[in-house]
């Protein structure tokens, strides 16, 4: 076994503190687009609705405080998520900064693992890291496509929690991996749940926006003011939801694989392929409720605000899935590396 | 624009409860002649027969579906929260004498074998009728669907949420009867299945469909539940288990009375057991030596064994490895622990060996501290019980007290009490080996004794107090755990999994649309041709495939010569032959 490089070890932890903070950057970047962008729109709309007041003065009166738009209807972005419409130049700096931040970030991921000669996903500290890298890496190709800047104060936010925990709640130097883990079936099934889960960050956070912007389209239905403003630049909830289940069948076969992975990992090394291990168990509620989540977008009166919720909530269960069973719960799959 | 009109009415097309609910319709429009025919029925009498009918299209609604897969997740929590019987049957008995209040409630409530609890299988069962009686039906339609033509074309393409329309000058030797059928031709090379109508009228059209595998994949991927659902059964039925520890130099045949623990399945026959035997011969543990880290973490665990298929086979030499199982006699051998087992050697009191051999201590942490209990009862006058840890490197702390420092054995050391009296083993009740219930016994060392704890190095002796004999440490063997097991239903499981996650994909990603194209010729002469998709079920992909097709039409017709004269979508154009230009 070849011996661990301990000096590119530490460069890859320095790597990864830096992007750690340039992505800190990068989300307040977002956010201040967030803030900005709606607001500029709404100086737009207001100036647009002024010059309209003296034509249409009745109409004008009548509304407190939504857009321009058309009686009942709400502002959103535009539905095929394409570049256009006005400059954000704080939504340019977040991408500019999320790629030099996903660029060390990768830096520091791939120096770990020549460091230590394996895959760089062996315990929380580098599940953490390489998460937050595909999650990244999945939201900037996601961005070569569409214009999902609105998603980036959520994603990036996220990262930004993820490089934290590795660094302040997981902390773990280079080391090789014990024996259970060192099989090819580690990279094949880790890799691809990172993948699933990263998917399913991006329709996550499309599911709250959704959420959100249902309560607020219903908002302006009903007449009342508009308090949400900053989900002007953030698509209609149908469209979030059309998007989101796209992405979200995706993340599902690769969840399917990633659960199938590991019932033949589980047969190679521990002689089952399904004992119902604590991390099994997850794995398989998680797996229920997005099957659950296809079948109520094919389920009338569950589309919608209905499916959205358990979008939400299968990813709440990634999320615990992934913290409080690693650190928390005993099983087989003990390898958090605390 | 597409995209989002299929999500609420497109959507519905495909599903059974709204072939269900055009069922109804029909029955409507057909209302009034039924109703003549039996003016006086009033009230519909359910009956029996009724009220089963009306369960069953209740269990297999989708709405039950989901209701049932959501119902599913959260019975699976539980088994998760409590310590489960068939994983770990120790800790549900330390868990229910810690809790003597709530344990045999939650006991009771089948919370220790939530996967095989009533409520749990009540769940999947219904959940798994539910899923044929929703699958078989569908099945049907998709037969006949599948077999029957692509649907007529429709009057107005224009109305269908991609439409696209083509004027050929009058020039081309392109006419509508051939335009229709390059039309047809290059359809069917993409996949469809077509059909050309009117070929000799003023208005040919071709009407296509492609995309049935999206509901065969979807059926595939649900049949394979059941069938994956079966192979866990049938590997619950014909399947065993057994637990088995090998000390270096010992061998194993696998027999019932050969394993340490047995587990068969509930079907299972004893000679299902294949006679092979397994030796181990050399147990090799390699200990991260360079990391000040994660010094002494365990890299390598490497078991040599001599195998042999039966009694007098001949014998091989295989190696056994962590993640790399060995496979004999229709079972799979995993190693799934190690660990040290000290050589002792018990003298009694009447100066005969009572024990000798290896003693298995089992590891608690990763320098090896481990427990290790030992039983002599043949030891003459009294039997004799020792209990206590061996430390692979023994160091002293400060205050004399004795704690493991590394897993290897550069300072090996027993650290054993040992006690006299009637060790109990003569009841007839199985008693668990790594388990001494000192409570009748009398203590003979142990550190608040004036004779203290024994210690002992290799190689040394120990002489009991009383004149009850004397204990030496004479060596170390490593030695292995194994889990033997046979599994008959493992390759069902892989396979109908995989046809699962294929029909799966099938399912998701392929887009079921139908293609009209139809083509006329104007007045002044010019053919005209037009085209409109339609996607059945979800698919985003509609759009992407009406440009693909507006290309193959313009590179089949207009290539290299006349321009598209109308290139657009025009929308409020009827008919081809009446488009304007
Ligand atoms: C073990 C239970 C079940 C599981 C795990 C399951 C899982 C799934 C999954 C993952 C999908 C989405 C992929 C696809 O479209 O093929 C799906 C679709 C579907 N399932 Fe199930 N299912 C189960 C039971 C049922 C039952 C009982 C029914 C009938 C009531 C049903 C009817 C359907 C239908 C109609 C679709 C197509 C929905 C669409 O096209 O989006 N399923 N199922």
């Amino acid at each position: 076994m070849p011996s661990i490089d301990e000096t590119l070890g530490q460069y890859s932890e320095l790597f990864i503190l830096l992007a750690a903070m340039t992505f800190t950057v990068a989300l307040i970047a977002f956010c201040w687009d967030l803030a900005t962008a709606s607001r500029t729109l709404q100086a737009v709309e207001d100036r647009l609705a002024r010059q309209q007041v003296p034509a249409e003065a009745a109409v004008g009166a009548g509304r407190t405080g939504g857009g321009g738009a058309a009686e009942g209807a709400v502002e959103t972005a535009d539905e095929s998520l394409e570049y256009a419409g006005q400059r954000r130049p704080a939504a340019r700096i977040g991408v500019a900064l999320s790629a030099l931040g996903t660029l060390i970030l990768a830096a520091g991921v791939i120096s770990r693992g020549l460091a230590a000669h394996r895959v760089p996903w062996g315990n929380m500290y580098e599940f953490c890291t390489t998460g937050a890298l595909v999650v990244a890496a999945v939201f900037l190709l996601a961005l070569t496509r569409k214009d999902m800047r609105f998603l980036g104060s959520f994603v990036i936010g996220l990262v930004v929690i993820m490089l934290c925990a590795a660094a302040i709640a997981f902390p773990t130097p280079v080391a090789h991996l014990v024996p259970a883990l060192q099989s090819y079936w580690l990279i094949i099934h880790v890799s691809v749940a990172v993948i699933a889960s990263a998917l399913f960050t991006l329709t996550f956070a499309m599911s709250v926006l959704q959420l959100l912007q249902a309560r607020r389209e219903a908002t302006a239905m009903a007449g009342r003011p508009d308090r949400l403003a900053f989900l002007r630049v953030v698509p209609s909830a149908l469209t979030l939801e059309n998007v989101a289940y796209r992405i979200n069948t995706v993340a599902f076969v690769l969840w399917t694989f990633t659960v199938m992975a590991g019932a033949i990992w589980a047969e190679k090394a521990w002689g089952r392929y399904w004992g119902w291990d604590t991390k099994e168990v997850w794995s398989f509620v998680i797996w229920v409720v997005y099957a659950g989540y296809l079948h109520a977008r094919a389920t009338r009166g569950w589309t919608g605000t209905r499916a959205a919720w358990l979008s939400i909530v299968g990813y709440l269960c990634v999320i615990f899935n992934f913290t409080i069973v690693n650190v928390f719960f005993s099983g087989l799959h003990s390898y958090s590396g605390l | 624009m597409s995209e989002t009109a299929k999500t609420s009415g497109g959507l519905e097309q495909d599903r059974p409860d709204a072939d269900a609910a055009a069922e109804l319709a029909r029955q409507a429009e057909a209302g009034p002649a039924g109703r003549a025919a039996a003016p006086d029925v009033t009230l519909p009498v359910l009956g029996f027969a009724g009220m089963l009918r009306w369960a069953w299209t209740q269990l297999t609604s989708m709405r039950t579906a989901l209701f049932l897969l959501l119902l599913l997740a959260v019975a699976a929590v539980p088994g998760s929260l409590f310590p489960q019987r068939p994983a770990n049957p120790a800790v549900v008995t330390q868990y229910l004498k810690d809790n003597p209040d709530t344990g045999p409630w939650l006991d009771k409530l089948q919370l220790f074998d939530v996967y095989s609890s009533v409520w749990f299988s009540a769940i999947y069962l219904l959940l798994f009728i539910s899923l044929i009686g929703c699958v078989l039906p569908r099945a049907g339609h998709h037969w006949k669907a599948m077999r029957s033509q692509p649907p007529r074309t429709p009057r107005r393409l224009s109305r269908l949420p991609e439409y696209g329309a083509l004027a050929l000058a009058a020039d081309s030797p392109v006419t509508a009867s051939s335009a229709v059928e390059d039309a047809a031709r290059l359809l069917k090379r993409r996949g469809y299945r077509v059909q050309v109508r009117g070929a000799d009228t003023a208005l040919p059209s071709v009407g296509a469909e492609r995309g049935f595998l999206k509901e065969t994949g979807n059926l595939i991927f649900h049949i394979s539940l059941i069938g994956v659902l079966v192979s866990v059964a049938v590997g619950g039925l014909f399947g065993y288990r057994g637990q088995k520890i090998i000390v270096e130099g010992d061998s194993f045949v696998n027999t019932l009375v050969g394993y340490d623990n047995f587990s068969p399945g509930t079907n299972f026959s004893e000679n299902q057991l294949e006679p092979f035997s397994l030796q181990l011969d050399k147990f090799e543990v390699v200990f991260d030596r360079e990391s000040k880290t994660h010094y002494g973490q365990p890299l390598d665990f490497t078991a040599g064994m001599t195998t042999r298929d039966a009694a007098g086979a001949e014998p091989k030499q295989q190696t056994l490895k962590v993640n790399e199982p060995l496979s004999i006699g229709g079972a799979n051998v995993y190693l799934v622990g190690n660990g040290y087992a000290p050589v002792v050697t018990v003298r009694d009191g009447d100066g005969n060996i009572a024990h000798q051999g290896p003693v298995v201590a089992v590891p608690t942490d990763g320098a090896y501290t481990s427990t290790l209990v030992l039983k002599v009862p043949d030891a003459r006058p009294e039997q004799l019980g020792f209990v206590g840890l061996f430390l692979p490197t023994a160091l002293e702390n400060e205050q004399g007290v004795a704690f493991g420092s590394d897993p290897d054995p550069f300072n090996p050391r027993l650290y054993l009490n040992s006690y006299a009296g009637d060790l109990g083993l003569d009841e007839g009740e199985p008693k668990n080996v790594y388990v001494l219930d000192t409570a009748g016994l009398r203590v003979l060392n142990d550190r608040t004794q004036e004779s203290g704890g024994i210690v002992l190095g290799p190689g040394e002796t120990f002489t009991l107090p009383d004149g009850l004999g004397t204990i030496s440490f004479d060596g170390l063997k490593r030695y292995v755990a194994l889990d033997i097991t046979a599994d008959p239903g493992e390759t069902g499981a892989l396979v109908f999994s995989s046809l699962a996650l294929a029909g799966l994909c099938a399912s998701l990603f392929v887009g079921r649309r139908r293609v009209w194209v139809r083509a006329g010729t104007h007045p002044d002469g010019r053919t005209m041709v037009e085209w409109a998709l339609l996607a059945r079920g979800e698919d985003h992909r509609l759009a992407a495939e009406a440009a693909a097709l507006r290309k193959l039409l313009e590179k089949e017709w207009l290539a290299g010569s006349a321009r598209p004269a109308d290139n657009g979508k025009n929308g409020g154009a009827g008919s081809a032959g009446a488009t304007n230009s």
